[in-house]
């Protein structure tokens, strides 16, 4: 005499009960396969945006370090306060010398009033050189960058980013004219093709001319980055103690901080990990919808089957075995939601990328494993009350009518 | 076999309370078949409850087969009612959505019996009241006594020490409820003890022993006792096969 129900018995026994309802059954199927598409589409989408942002990264160039002035023990924030030496146009010139090092490029900035005739325009105005739009991959849209040159020197070039140009030349053909930062005067070399938001400066609306000359307008002594573009991106760690080293040695102090892109990826991509989250936490409010849709057909289905119940009893079902029948029927409701929900969740997203087929929108992995172990729970949570009712069910009474 | 002394039983309604059964001491062989008679609230089916453990007496003791069953776990009842009882019942309580021979393997999938082993026995059960030949059979498809007969079957197919019927034959025409009886009369006489509460005189009558209730306590038991005319009253029944 066995004393437990075999597992594929309850399954098929609870899969009978179900087909009995088929109106019903869909219903709070298709309760739980909205819910379970929603996360898989919306986590895909966040996962999408993040992936979308670390491409934009890469584009800017993932060889890249960033040395600053000043030692902070904290990556990825700015540095406040502690500056022993300045960042100079010499340490500079030596790390772009280094062997590891492709191209370097200086980086002064201040903000200050383009002007041309009677048009003006406060802008960010950085001072570099040359290397600077293969460091940071920026196009010319018409003209030509800043020449090559001893950055010490400096000249009166000026390069202007597409926003700046439109607004201080209206139709005008910028190239050739003199522009006006402050008392100083500069002559239009090249204009920037658009580029948008890049980092931390929108290229579209910022000036460039040469550091040497920046230096001076700004009357600085410091540099504000150096931007050093590594040749291997499996160096990028070796690379930046190299610079580490050199900077130690011409300072003898260890007073600058060299941060990696990764850096920055790694908090870019935290802030995007919460925003999925975030997402995924908005499409779970439908689970839980879906689960009491289950929860009410459960109910509905135990007051039906008090009869059925009682029989069961009679015939020797123990309690936890009812339990276990109704239970079964709850969580494969909510399994089968999950799984028309994936799918649902999948066409959604085909959908989606054959509209902006940009967009690298997939649902990850753990989405799809924890959408159908949520699914799952849901069944379980939502249907273990409703199984519980029907144990507590008194067989007599509930044989007793028809 | 069957052994009951003193028992209550003691429903709680709102503030007061009903005695459905009182001083109800009863003592039943195996093999017996006995008929519980009575009107309407009598305390019959409350009885056949507690003998099939579907219900617990308020005070009292009840021993079925010598082990006293009043006190036990409702775990260790269901096991009781698993392997010992068989019940009957007036609206056969069959699940319309499974077949004749699904019903009849019910008792034996809660039991965790091998599938195949259920469907053998579960066919020889069917075999045994004479409806093989219905056993893909939805109840839908099948006459009020082929239903009840498909519902005898799966009473017996787990072989208990007492079949319980509560008036198995008060939803069918008379030829039916003769074929039942026959049925489990046939069973009763190759020692399946037998209970049978009816308020039919004719079924009560075929039985060995009537034990007449009423408000809850027992009014008279006896061997074909005195105001059951069985065999005059409804003399058809015996006819009935």
């Amino acid at each position: 005499m066995g004393g437990r129900v075999r597992f594929l018995d309850l399954l098929s026994f609870a899969a009978g009960a179900l087909r009995g309802h088929r109106l019903r059954t869909a219903l709070s199927v298709a309760g739980v396969a909205v819910g379970i598409s929603a996360v898989v589409a919306l986590t895909a989408l966040g996962e999408g945006a993040r992936r979308y942002v670390v491409d934009q990264f890469a584009a800017l160039g993932s060889n890249l370090l960033v040395v600053l002035p000043g030692k902070v023990e904290t990556t990825g924030g700015a540095p406040f306060g502690g500056v022993t030496h300045d960042l100079t146009i010499d340490d500079y010139r030596a790390i772009a010398r280094l062997q590891r090092v492709r191209r370097s490029a200086p980086l002064a900035v201040a903000t200050d009033t383009v002007h041309f005739r009677d048009r003006g325009r406060a802008v960010p105005v950085l001072g570099t050189t040359a290397d600077f739009a293969a460091v940071r991959r920026l196009e010319i849209g018409s003209g030509e960058f800043l020449p090559v040159g001893d950055p010490n020197q400096g000249g009166n070039e000026i390069v202007l980013g597409v926003t700046v140009a439109q607004e201080l030349f209206r139709s005008e053909n910028p190239l050739g004219q003199v522009v006006r930062v402050g008392p100083w005067r500069f002559r239009v070399v090249g204009v920037l093709a658009p580029r948008g938001q890049s980092l931390t400066f929108n290229m579209d609306d910022v000036v460039l001319i040469p550091v040497g000359t920046a230096m001076r307008v700004f009357n600085r002594s410091s540099l504000f980055r150096i931007l050093v573009d590594v040749r291997m991106r499996g160096e990028m760690e070796v690379t930046k103690k190299d610079v580490e080293r050199l900077m130690a040695e011409r300072h003898r102090a260890e007073d600058v901080t060299v941060i990696t892109q990764d850096a920055l990826l790694t908090a870019f991509s935290a802030i995007l990990n919460a925003l999925t989250l975030a997402l995924v936490g908005i499409a779970s409010v439908s689970l839980a919808v879906a689960g009491v849709g289950i929860m009410n057909v459960m109910l509905v289905s135990v007051t039906e089957r008090r009869a059925e119940i009682g029989l069961l009893k009679a015939l020797g079902a123990q309690d936890r075995q009812v339990l276990a029948a109704f239970l079964t029927e709850a969580v494969l409701l909510a399994t089968g939601g999950g799984v028309a929900g994936l799918a649902l969740g999948a066409g959604a997203i085909r959908a989606f990328v054959g509209i902006y087929p940009s967009f690298p929108a997939s649902p990850p992995a753990w989405a799809v494993a924890s959408a159908l172990g949520l699914s799952l729970a849901v069944g379980v949570g939502f249907g273990v009350w409703p199984a519980r009712r029907a144990t507590r069910l008194d067989p007599v009474a509930a044989l007793a009518k028809r | 076999m069957i052994e009951l002394e003193e028992v209550w039983r003691i429903f709680r309604v709102g503030e007061g309370e009903v005695h459905a059964l009182k001083h109800v001491s009863l003592t039943i062989e195996r093999g017996e078949h006995v008929a519980l008679v009575g009107p309407s609230g009598s305390g019959k089916s409350t009885l056949l409850h507690i003998v099939g453990c579907l219900d617990r007496p308020t005070r009292g003791r009840y021993l079925l087969e010598g082990r006293e069953v009043g006190t036990l776990s409702e775990e260790e009842r269901s096991l009781i009612r698993r392997h010992r009882i068989g019940f009957v019942f007036q609206f056969f309580h069959l699940l319309p959505r499974l077949s004749a021979l699904a019903n009849v393997e019910l008792p034996m999938l809660f039991a965790g019996t091998p599938p195949e082993e259920r469907r053998e026995r579960a066919a020889q059960a069917l075999k045994a009241v004479g409806l093989s030949h219905r056993a893909e059979h939805r109840p839908d498809q099948l006459s009020g006594g082929e239903r009840q007969r498909v519902a005898i079957a799966r009473a017996v197919v787990m072989d208990p020490a007492v079949l319980l019927a509560d008036e198995p034959t008060g939803n069918l025409d008379r030829a039916s409820a003769g074929e039942v009886m026959e049925l489990i009369e046939r069973m009763n006489a190759r020692g399946l003890t037998l209970v049978v509460v009816t308020h039919d005189p004719a079924i009560a009558g075929r039985a060995k022993r009537v034990i007449r209730m009423d408000d809850g306590a027992i009014q008279r038991s006896g061997v074909r006792g005195p105001g059951f005319e069985p065999r005059a009253a409804s003399p058809e029944s015996q006819g009935g096969g």
